[in-house]
């Protein structure tokens, strides 16, 4: 196991570095290539996203510079990078890698973005074959180490970015979203993004009102919505089930009589304003209505937060896992590591075994089928209880790390060399390792 | 036999006592089931109960108690048909204390007190008696909802979204089912009262609006009139339609227990 990872994430790199180091999609595959042409890696793989980036390679002797390959890539003296840096190898980097696709690393845990970005690398690093045999197993263990986690833990439960705790807390207040109305006022980024999700879980219609009429319908017509003139605002805006506000006035725009005017003309039906704006746009007398609930951007970054906190003991259990997961893929790897070994002294004792059947089959005459069976019955027995022992031990001493001493002294043992480059033992080994990785798991 | 059945019927309501206690404090979809599956053995065994009663041949469903299990029978279908539409268990938590305690009532001992005198009425005194309990019961299902709305109103207002009340359905479920059991309780319980006066004018040849329990069936109907006037009128929901709730359950209680003042609709030992 020579695996190796470098990188900066969030906890370890501010912005500015983190920035300087990120590799867009279009140039990953030929970092990728750049990467396996340095001296000592066999085979790598970049992750790259906003939190984080990440070399992960498999090297030919478990210590190829792979801070070097970062100053020469970025052009960064080590004065400015190696300080945020951190480093893992063998079970430390698989640990790290396992924990990373499972989102217990990530700034929000339990978020799943980082499972599909984890995979999108993978992919690109695969098509440009700096991912073979070695990083291979690492990922295909770590999606299923992921899916684990997902599955067995509540680690990803809910979901907790603004725009989905939005729409977590519209479907407290009205069960389903379908058939309800969406009023965006003030064209921003995050507002069309809360919309969009709103939209996905089954909104009836958005109403867009800015400033600029323009861009509201620019906007509204985006989402096939309408468009309102701002002047229109607070005669249109009790249509709303959800209003998403977020425009840059000094001052609060939406204030109590006009709570109490909505709420009269809806006879009372429940609004829920989603204020992103800063300064905020509903002042605070009005969000104390009954039927009105105002979140403003502290709110639902609290409610983020505490979906955080709800994970913790969550991302304890999955900790556990990750710890058993590393183990298993450890003993996995050893214990592929014996199997050549172990098929050379099965093709090794079944030459013997051929040899001395023809050497004796001339003095024995001619057989009948029956004493043609009893023979090999006899001899595979023999060989199989020879054989028996060393592989039992061979496969305890892979579980137990101790694998290369004892590979060693049978191979010296039975002198088995040269053997295992035949097409047979090639043939046998496949098949033994398939079955050996069968009953590793 | 009908109250060993009644028995039986409040063995069961009792896990679904549990699950309301337990449901305020912590979410389990586990239990509810449990909850769920033991309070239908109930309503089953309730059911029997019910029916043995009924075969009995005498009036002795005007008994107090017949009452009490009568309305939480009436209570619990009005839960499960609830619980058939919304999927939530979450009404529960008011619904299976107070079935437990009106089964528990009426399981203590056999019935004490008849109510007398309309015997010669008998159909118009069954219909009189279900339908005012159906009324009933939609009338305790959506004090219920009323209250739970308050709750769910508070969680959202405060902001913690992750605070111990969380198995709440979403606001405007609760507000439907809650506006849902007033609007089919009202046409019950105006129906109870008419045919309660067909039985009234029919023994007594007049009704007496001094008598108390006269007075006070009218204060309730008028309550509950003017909680699905200003539902329907100006959608009221929230404090004011609690309060409204508490009002027209506390009449409803208050009229029950006119049933030991009034000199028309009284009870009297058996």
């Amino acid at each position: 196991m020579r695996y190796q990872l470098i990188g900066v994430n969030h906890k370890s790199a501010p912005l500015e570095v983190r920035e300087r180091l990120a590799i867009s999609e279009k140039n990953l595959p030929d970092c990728c290539r750049d990467l396996t042409a340095h001296p000592g890696i066999e085979e790598g793989m970049i992750i790259s996203t906003c939190n984080r980036v990440e070399v992960i390679t498999h090297t030919s002797n478990g210590c190829a510079d792979l801070r070097g390959f970062l100053h020469d890539h970025f052009h960064l003296t080590a004065a400015e990078l190696d300080s945020h840096l951190y480093e893992f190898r063998e079970k430390e980097a698989v640990r790290h890698i396992f924990r990373v696709a499972s989102s217990l690393d990530s700034m929000v845990v339990g978020e799943a973005q980082i499972l599909g970005q984890v995979k999108e690398a993978y992919a690109t690093a695969r098509a440009v074959g700096s991912v073979r045999g070695q990083l291979d197993q690492l990922f295909t263990r770590a999606f299923a180490v992921a899916k684990r986690v997902r599955t067995e833990t509540a680690v990803g439960s809910s979901s907790v970015s603004i725009a989905s705790v939005a729409v977590e807390l519209a479907k407290k207040i009205f069960g389903t979203l379908q058939g309800k109305n969406v009023f965006i006022v003030g064209a921003g980024k995050m507002s069309e993004l809360a919309a969009r999700h709103l939209m996905a879980h089954g909104c009836a219609s958005i109403f867009v009102a800015n400033r600029t009429y323009g861009r509201a319908i620019g906007l509204a017509q985006r989402f096939n919505g309408q468009a309102i003139k701002f002047e229109d605002l607070y005669n249109a805006c009790d249509k709303a089930d959800i209003v998403i506000t977020s425009t840059g006035a000094p001052h609060a725009i939406f204030r109590k009589e006009h709570g109490e005017q909505f709420l009269s003309r809806r006879k009372n039906k429940p609004m829920f304003f989603i204020d992103i704006a800063v300064p905020r746009d509903v002042s605070p007398e009005m969000a104390k209505l009954d039927g009105i609930f105002a979140y403003d951007i502290d709110d639902l970054q609290q409610a983020v937060s505490s979906h955080v906190a709800d994970r913790r003991h969550e991302a304890e259990l999955a900790e556990a896992i990750i710890t058993s997961e590393v183990e298993r893929f450890e003993a996995r790897l050893h214990t592929l590591d014996v199997v050549p070994t172990i098929v050379s002294l099965q093709d090794h004792l079944e030459t013997i075994r051929q040899a001395e059947i023809d050497r004796v089959r001339g003095r024995m005459g001619h057989l009948t089928p029956e004493q043609e069976m009893a023979v090999e019955a006899l001899t595979r027995g023999i060989i199989n209880k020879v054989m028996h022992t060393p592989i039992t031990t061979l496969k305890t001493a892979a579980r137990d790390s101790e694998a290369t001493t004892v590979i060693d002294v049978v191979r010296r043992l039975f002198n088995l060399h040269d053997k295992e480059k035949g097409p047979a033992s090639q043939a046998n080994r496949e098949a033994s390792s398939k079955k050996e990785v069968g009953s590793g798991h | 036999m009908s109250l060993l059945w009644l028995r039986f019927a409040l063995a069961c309501y009792f896990i679904g006592l549990t699950y309301a206690f337990f449901a305020l404090t912590r979410t389990s979809d586990l239990f509810s089931r449990i909850a769920l599956h033991a309070a239908s053995l109930g309503m089953v065994f309730h059911f029997v109960s019910l029916v043995e009663l009924f075969l009995a041949g005498h009036v002795v469903w005007a008994s107090v108690h017949n009452g009490e299990s009568l309305l939480a029978f009436f209570s619990m279908t009005f839960f499960m048909i609830i619980y058939s539409i919304y999927q939530t268990t979450s009404p529960g938590v008011v619904v299976f204390p107070i079935v437990f305690f009106l089964t528990f009532v009426a399981a203590i001992d056999e019935q004490p007190v008849l109510l007398t005198g309309f015997v010669q009425h008998k159909g118009w005194l069954i219909a009189h008696i279900i339908l005012i309990f159906t009324g009933y019961a939609a009338l305790v299902l959506s004090f219920g909802a009323s209250l739970l709305y308050l709750l769910q109103e508070r969680r959202l207002k405060a902001k913690k979204p992750s605070s111990l009340i969380s198995f709440l359905p979403a606001l405007e479920v609760i507000d439907q089912i809650g506006y849902r059991s007033l609007l089919l309780g009202f046409p019950f319980m105006t129906l109870g009262l008419i045919t309660g006066s067909v039985v009234a004018m029919s023994t007594y040849g007049h009704i007496d609006f001094a008598d108390p329990k006269i007075l006070l069936s009218i204060l309730m109907w008028l309550v509950y009139m003017i909680m699905v006037f200003t539902r329907w009128n100006s959608g009221w929901r929230g404090r004011r339609a609690a309060v409204l709730a508490t009002c027209a359950f506390v009449a409803a209680v208050v009229a029950w227990a006119a049933n030991y003042f009034s000199t028309i609709h009284r009870f009297v030992a058996s």
